[in-house]
């Protein structure tokens, strides 16, 4: 052979990165933008006017308009309840921590059929608050507020769990800090917390919103299917899609599907975004950020571990939690 | 009390000084006496409570009104609802479909993680941001999409119909769809693992002669295991469930491809909400235990990358 000594493989050569590059795109290809395309292309197929008359049917409008009420209820509870648990679970100790935020991920481990079935026993009419419900005349289960819960069940975790590795990783530090130069807990919540957490909640609300919408299995089985009054879209395009209406139902299948491509292109967003910051701060020199950061919470911190430990050894910038908490 | 104590320890573990053992008890008082001078984060309670009152409310009373009634089935009603042939068969075409769907993403998912944290080509961002769309996509949506393009006339179905395989409306659409729903899972767990990786370890195995392939199976593939596993699980669980893709593909012909949740939906419909249950108390003591592997899988993967670096 010749002279030159052969350098061992630092990556793989060429022709076998292309080749891994090649079968992962036609992968994706295959299973994710064929499928994609393919809505959008059914849903055109008889042309724009078809593609119109399909979306300005009641039916539809009723659909949507339900889709939408049902985000906006569940959205903001579980909202409200991530970062309750968050701030539970991330900035104390305390026995069964672990076994709390496993029941926190456990609708997503629950098959969409198995929860809608729940609340069918609870509020159906052989259910336990059955009778009581009948005799007050108030409908739950075939109606909308059984939309909603199952819909709350579905999307329970999903901003809990976007924000718990978040604050765990951020540690108390800053809002201690707060609290020590007299905030009260809204303040240290809303100046120091919020800021610190906010492409994390984005993160989360977009993915909770994008399931309440498309959330399919559980709001099938306590909905009814009573049309433009319990049918969301998804239960819609079944209903449309079951009938043949092929045209119809791609149509309002594609107005999801664009919703999905807005949920990944913001999620991409604020992914980029959240880097270049976490980039720009890892830029910067170690001590004056304290003072030129715009935040009172970064100068806070310094302040704080100056006044309130004096006996710490410890630089202020030390995360104090070094590993694990970003699984 | 004990958020004052914790949160003392969380702050003040890194400090505590070289002279006290770290012996739990007396270091617990100790740090207990110092916080109790200190202002601690106010909001233990309302945010624990509100956390306990609302999972109760929303998670674990609906999912106990499904043991209660489970258990007002006698136990040879109950053996028989969830073990009658057609129910067995959908139990068989649902395991199988999952475990070999979660199969598929594990080489195709690990395939895919690792193109996008090796190597650069254009529209790599694009590419790692469709990597959620079964995440964002709604799972109806996705099962009429698949059918679509799967079907005789379909774009992919009218290559294959020729050659006498059919994919839509057979147990293999099931395993297609499930792959869909699936592959986010192994690669969102494997892609961190891999950037984590040390490259260091790779250059070493070099240096000592290792051919790229021996690299990869030996110091690479070790490092991604835990989470490559964990992934499977969650594909495989996920797959268990799933429920809005499935049935649109599926065919859902009785004993043949006729998936366990449609089982649970069919006996809804009969209004045998008894059967339903049963089945349903089946399917969620599989969640169950898939989560506590997960959990498991989860702790012993942390445990191992703390190991490593």
């Amino acid at each position: 052979m010749n002279a030159r000594i052969r350098l061992p493989q630092r990556t793989e050569s060429p022709w076998v990165r292309r080749a891994l590059i090649g079968a992962a795109l036609a992968f994706m290809l295959l299973f994710l933008v064929l499928p994609l395309a393919a809505v959008f292309t059914e849903a055109l197929r008889k042309g724009w006017a078809a593609y119109w008359e399909a979306l300005k049917e009641p039916d539809a409008w009723s659909a949507i308009r339900l889709t939408l009420i049902t985000a906006a209820i569940a959205v903001p509870l579980n909202l409200v309840f991530g970062i309750a648990a968050a701030w539970a679970v991330a900035k104390y100790e305390f026995r069964g921590k672990s076994f709390l935020t496993t029941l926190i991920d456990l609708p997503f481990s629950v098959s969409p059929v198995v929860a809608g079935l729940v609340y069918v026993l609870v509020f159906g009419a052989q259910g336990w608050l059955g009778p009581w419900l009948a005799e007050h005349d108030i409908k739950i289960v075939f109606a909308v507020p059984g939309i909603i819960l199952a819909t709350l069940f579905v999307t329970f975790p999903f901003i809990a769990r976007e924000l718990i590795p978040l604050m765990q990783a951020q540690g108390n530090e800053e809002e201690q800090a707060a609290q020590v130069l007299g905030a009260s807990g809204w303040q240290t919540f809303w100046y120091v917390t919020l800021p610190n957490i906010k492409w994390g909640l984005i993160y989360g609300v977009i993915l909770c919103n994008a399931r309440a919408m498309g959330e399919f299995g559980a709001v099938s089985v306590v909905s009814g299917h009573i049309r433009g009054q319990t049918n969301t879209m998804p239960l819609h395009v079944e209903i449309l899609y079951n009938e043949y209406q092929s045209v119809a139902a791609f149509a309002v299948a594609s107005l999801l599907a664009l919703l999905a491509i807005v949920t990944l292109v913001v999620k991409s967003a604020v992914e980029w975004r959240h880097e270049r910051e976490m980039k720009a701060l890892a830029e910067l020199p170690p001590e004056p950020t304290h003072a030129a950061g715009a935040p009172g919470g970064l100068s806070a911190s310094a302040l704080a571990s100056a006044t309130t430990w004096p006996s710490s050894p410890r630089p202020p910038q030390m995360s104090p939690t070094p590993h694990g908490a970003l699984s | 009390m004990s958020a004052s104590a914790s949160l003392a320890s969380s702050v003040a573990s890194p400090s505590g000084t070289p002279a006290t053992p770290p012996q739990r008890p007396t270091a617990r008082r100790a740090r207990r006496a110092r916080s109790s001078a200190r202002r601690v984060l106010p909001g233990f309670g309302l945010t624990l409570g509100y956390t306990v009152f609302y999972l109760s409310l929303i998670v674990l009373i609906p999912l106990s009104a499904l043991l209660f009634k489970t258990f007002t089935l006698t136990w040879p009603e109950f053996w028989e609802a969830v073990t009658a042939p057609r129910v067995m068969a959908s139990y068989r075409l649902t395991f199988g479909a999952s475990f070999l769907a979660a199969l598929t993403n594990v080489v195709f998912g690990l395939l895919v993680a690792w193109v996008l944290v090796r190597y650069q080509f254009p529209g790599k961002k694009v590419v790692d941001a469709l990597v959620d769309l079964p995440f964002a996509l709604p799972t109806a949506v996705a099962g009429i999409a698949l059918t679509a393009v799967l079907a005789g006339n379909g774009w992919i179905g009218q290559y294959l119909e020729p050659l006498g395989i059919q994919i839509a409306f057979t147990p293999a659409g099931v395993v297609v769809a499930l792959i869909f729903i699936g592959l986010p899972f192994v690669v969102r767990t494997v892609q961190p693992v891999l950037e984590d990786a040390e490259k260091e370890l790779e250059e070493a195995a070099m240096c000592l002669g290792a051919t790229r392939w021996q690299t990869f199976t030996r110091v690479i593939f070790p490092t991604i295991a835990p989470a490559l596993l964990t992934g499977f699980a969650m594909a495989f669980a996920r797959g268990m469930g799933e429920y809005g893709s499935v049935i649109f593909i599926a065919g859902n012909m009785p004993m043949i491809s006729e998936i366990t949740p449609l089982i649970i939906i069919g006996k809804l419909e009969q209004y045998d909400y008894a059967g339903a249950t049963a089945v349903a108390t089946v399917m969620l003591g599989i969640s169950f235990l898939l989560l506590l592997v997960i959990n498991g899988l989860q702790t012993w993967q942390r445990k191992r990358s703390g190991a490593l670096s």
